[in-house]
C-alpha cells in the first residue's frame, strides 16, 4: 500500500536512523515518518486517506474522529494560548471533514515545577474555547514528568463530531478545473508566535488567528452544493496543504501570488526572518476546493462570515501535467514568472544572511 | 505609515514588466550572445528562483550561480571538527540554524549529532551565545561562527563583549570568510561577462571593494539589492556596460550601500580579526587571505586554540558536483544525484542545504522534476 506514496529522496534508515527536528516540520520529512513507519503499522481503511480526521458510520449517523498534540512555545502569545489552541486545532480538524464538534478529551503532560497559576489560566482558556464551540470536554488525563523532561506543559486533545447526512468532503474528489479558495490572510499565527518567541523581541502588532472554523464551514455548506474538500493549513502552512492535495489527486495545482492575502505586518516579519508566508502556520484559516460553478457562491457566503470576510480565490486545479510535474504546485509570481511551491524546506528557521 | 514601503515598491509588477521589456530590447544589441552573468550571492540565487525571474529573462542572458552561500562553502573538515567538539560533555555548541544540516563526513551532520545527545543550540543572534555562557557557568559555550562579511561584525562585537565581561567559559570557532578573494578565485578560473554584486555584504565592505574586478579582470559588476526590481535594474545596467564595452563597478543598491561601506563594522572586524594565510573553501580549494582568524589579543576566546583540535581536509564524495556548481561551471541539474539521493531533507552536498544554495533553490522552486 505504501508503494503508491513515495516521497523524493532516500527512504528512512529504520535500523540506525533517529528522530530529528526536521521530522516534525509538517513537510516532506514528516510525511516520510508517517508513510514509512506509522502507516505500515496501523494501516486500515479509515486511516489510509491520511486526512485531518477519520470518518466512519455508527448507528445514528456518520461521525468524524481526530487527535492532535500541542507543544507550542511560548505558551501564551498574542491572540491565544496553548489551551485555546488545543481546542481550536482539534475542532478545526473535525470541521474540515464537515463535522460539528460534539465531545473532546484531553491529556496533559506537566513538567515538575510548572506554575499552577499558568495551568489555571490554560484550562480556563480551554474551557472557554470548548464552550464557544459547543463541544463538551468529557474525559481527561494528567501525567507529571521530572523537571527537565518536558517543556512546562504539553497538551493532547481528541474529538468526535457528527457529519451531516449525505455530506462527503474528501480530497479524492478533486478534479481538473476545481477552484481553490482561502478564508482569509495567511501566516498570522506563525508570524505572531515567531515574533513573540523569546529572542526575536520584535515590536509587533501581530496576532494569532487561532479560531474555531466549524461555523464558517456550516455557512459554506448551507450555501449549496459544490464543496469538494477542506483543510486547515496549520503546520507547514498553505504550501504543505496544497502539496498534499496535489499528491493525493495526482493533479497539478496552479496558484497566483497576487491572489493570496497576506497582512503587511506578516510580510514584514517574514522578510526579516527569511521565511515565506506560504509556509507559516495558520490556526483559524481554511483552504477549500470547490467546483468551478459553485466558486463564486461559496466565496460570497464565506465573506458574510466574520472568519471569512477576507476570503479570496487563489488558484485552480490544473487539467494536465504537461507543464507541471504530477502532484506539483505551480505559482504565477507577482513579477509574472512561474515557480514551484515545494514542501517546507528543513526547519522553519530564518536564513542567516 | 508613510515613507518608503520597502517591500511592495520594489516588487511592483508594472515596473517589473517595463524593465523586462527594456531588457529584451537591450539584449538584441549585445556584442555576443549569450552573455554569462554571475550572481555571486546566494541571496540573489534565492531571489531569482523565488520571484520566478529566470524564466522571464531574454535568452541572450545566462545566469550562472556563484559561491556566495556561507554554509555551501564550509569544508567538511570544519563540520567534522564541530561535530567532534559538540560531542564533548562540557560543550554547548551554538550556531545559526542552516549549519545544522550541512553534511560532514560519513553522512554525519550537527543535526544528527544533536539527535544522538550532543548539546547544540540554534541562535538567531550571536549575542544569544553570550547569554548562554552566562546561564551555564559550568559548561563551555562554543559559538560556531560562519558567514561572509555580513555576519562578521556581530561576531566581533560578541568577542569584544566577552572580553569586557571577562567570560571564562566562552569561545568562538570562527569560519568567517571574505568575499573579494573568493571573487578573485572565481574570475581566475571561469569566464563570466558580468557580476551582480552582493547586497548585504556590500553594505559592510562598500562597492569600492570590487574595483579590482573591473580593473584587473575587465568584468563589469553592479551591486544590487535583493528585490526583483533591484535585480532587473542591475541586469539592465550590466547589459549597458557590456554593450558599450565598459567594465566598471556600479551601485544599484544606493539605498543601503555606499562606496566605502560601513566604517563602524569594518573597524569592529579589524579590531578583532586578521586575515588568515589561506582557507580551504568547498569547491574552490585553498584561497590565499580569504578568511579571518581571531587576533592574538583575543586568543583566550579562540576555540581552535582552547580545545586544540585539528581541521582535516576532507574531499567531497565523488558523485557530488558541488565544487563545479560553486564555481559556476555546472548547473544543479547537471549533477547525477540532484533530486534523487541528494534532496533538501537528505543533502549529500552542501549546495542542497541552505535555501541560498544553488541546488536547494533549484530543487525547491524548480520545474520539470517529479517529486
Amino acid at each position: 500500500m505504501s508503494g503508491e506514496r513515495t516521497m523524493t529522496g532516500p527512504r528512512l534508515d529504520l535500523e540506525n536512523g533517529r528522530i530529528e527536528m526536521i521530522h516534525g516540520n509538517g513537510g516532506r520529512a514528516s510525511a516520510k515518518l508517517v508513510e514509512e513507519i506509522l502507516l505500515p503499522a496501523f494501516d486500515n481503511e479509515w486511516l489510509h486517506p491520511l486526512g485531518d480526521q477519520a470518518r466512519f458510520d455508527l448507528p445514528g449517523g456518520r461521525f468524524a474522529m481526530t487527535t492532535d498534540s500541542y507543544v507550542i512555545s511560548p505558551l501564551f502569545f498574542p491572540g491565544g494560548d496553548i489551551g485555546s489552541l488545543a481546542v481550536h486545532g482539534t475542532v478545526n480538524d473535525l470541521a474540515m471533514g464537515g463535522a460539528q464538534p460534539l465531545y473532546l478529551t484531553t491529556g496533559f503532560i506537566l513538567e515538575e515545577g510548572f506554575p499552577l497559576s499558568d495551568l489555571v489560566r490554560i484550562v480556563r482558556s480551554m474551557a472557554m474555547a470548548a464552550k464557544n464551540c459547543g463541544a463538551a470536554l468529557v474525559a481527561g488525563d494528567t501525567k507529571v514528568v521530572e523537571r527537565g523532561k518536558g517543556d512546562g506543559i504539553y497538551i493532547n486533545t481528541a474529538g468526535i463530531g457528527q457529519i451531516p447526512d449525505g455530506l462527503t468532503l474528501d480530497p479524492s474528489g478533486i478534479s481538473p478545473g476545481d477552484v481553490l479558495l482561502i478564508s482569509g490572510t495567511i501566516g498570522d499565527h506563525g508570524a505572531a508566535v515567531l515574533a513573540a518567541r523569546e529572542g526575536f523581541r520584535l515590536a509587533s502588532t501581530l496576532r494569532s488567528d487561532s479560531a474555531p472554523l466549524h461555523s464558517l464551514v456550516q455557512t459554506m455548506m448551507n450555501s449549496g452544493p459544490g464543496l469538494v474538500c477542506l483543510r486547515d493549513p496549520t503546520r507547514g502552512g498553505v504550501a504543505s496543504t496544497l502539496n498534499e492535495w496535489a499528491r493525493t489527486s495526482g493533479l497539478p495545482i496552479e496558484i497566483r501570488e497576487e491572489g493570496i492575502p497576506v497582512r503587511e505586518e506578516v510580510r514584514g516579519v517574514s522578510e526579516l526572518l527569511g521565511i515565506d508566508p506560504l509556509y507559516l502556520a495558520n490556526e483559524g484559516k481554511l483552504l477549500a476546493v470547490c467546483r468551478p460553478e459553485a466558486a463564486d457562491r461559496i466565496l460570497s457566503a464565506m465573506k458574510t462570515h466574520p472568519l471569512g470576510y477576507e476570503a479570496a480565490r487563489i488558484g485552480m486545479v490544473g487539467k494536465d501535467s504537461s507543464r507541471i510535474p504530477v502532484g506539483g504546485v505551480l505559482m504565477k509570481t507577482l513579477m509574472g514568472g512561474t515557480r514551484m511551491v515545494d514542501w517546507l524546506l528543513g526547519d522553519p528557521l530564518p536564513r542567516i544572511c | 505609515m508613510g515613507g518608503l514601503r520597502y517591500i511592495e515598491e520594489f516588487r511592483d509588477p508594472a515596473l517589473g514588466q517595463s524593465l523586462l521589456s527594456s531588457l529584451k530590447k537591450d539584449a538584441k544589441s549585445l556584442p555576443r550572445s549569450p552573455v554569462r552573468i554571475m550572481e555571486f550571492c546566494g541571496g540573489h540565487t534565492h531571489a531569482f528562483h523565488r520571484f520566478g525571474l529566470l524564466g522571464l529573462l531574454p535568452e541572450e542572458i545566462r545566469m550562472v550561480h556563484g559561491p556566495g552561500c556561507p554554509v555551501c562553502i564550509l569544508p567538511k573538515g570544519r563540520i567534522d571538527a564541530a561535530i567532534e567538539l559538540a560531542q564533548r560533555k562540557e560543550v554547548i555548541l551554538v550556531t545559526y540554524g542552516d549549519v545544522l544540516r550541512v553534511p560532514g563526513s560519513h553522512g554525519m551532520t550537527l543535526m544528527r549529532g544533536r539527535s544522538r545527545g550532543a548539546d547544540i543550540r540554534i541562535v538567531i543572534s550571536a549575542m544569544e551565545a553570550l547569554s548562554l555562557a552566562d546561564d551555564n557557568p559550568d559548561r563551555e559555550v562554543v559559538f560556531f561562527a560562519i558567514g561572509f562579511e555580513t555576519t562578521t561584525p556581530p561576531t566581533a562585537a560578541v568577542l569584544l563583549e566577552a572580553k569586557k565581561r571577562g567570560l571564562k567559559n566562552f569561545s568562538v570557532f570562527t569560519n568567517h570568510v571574505l568575499t573579494p578573494p573568493a571573487m578573485r578565485g572565481i574570475l581566475s578560473d571561469s569566464q563570466v561577462d558580468g557580476i551582480i554584486g552582493p547586497s548585504h555584504v556590500s553594505t559592510v565592505i562598500g562597492s569600492r571593494a570590487y574595483d579590482f574586478v573591473a580593473r584587473e579582470f575587465q568584468v563589469p559588476l553592479v551591486v544590487a539589492g535583493f528585490e526583483p526590481l533591484d535585480i532587473l535594474l542591475s541586469l539592465r545596467m550590466l547589459l549597458a556596460q557590456i554593450r558599450q564595452g565598459k567594465a566598471e563597478v556600479e551601485n544599484e543598491y544606493i539605498r543601503a550601500v555606499t562606496p566605502e561601506g560601513n566604517p563602524r563594522s569594518l573597524e569592529l572586524i579589524d579590531r578583532v580579526f586578521e586575515k588568515t594565510a589561506d582557507f580551504e573553501w568547498r569547491g574552490l580549494g585553498l584561497l590565499p587571505q580569504s578568511a579571518l582568524s581571531i587576533r592574538e589579543e583575543f586568543s583566550e576566546f579562540n576555540a581552535e586554540k582552547r580545545f586544540g583540535f585539528r581541521i582535516e581536509s576532507v574531499s567531497d564524495p565523488g558523485v557530488c558536483e558541488c565544487g563545479e556548481i560553486l564555481r559556476g561551471i555546472k548547473a544543479p541539474r547537471d549533477c547525477r544525484i540532484f533530486g534523487t539521493t541528494c534532496t533538501p531533507d537528505t543533502p549529500v552536498g552542501a549546495c542542497m542545504v541552505s535555501a541560498e544554495g544553488a541546488c536547494a533553490a533549484a530543487f525547491h522552486y524548480g520545474t520539470g522534476e517529479a517529486r
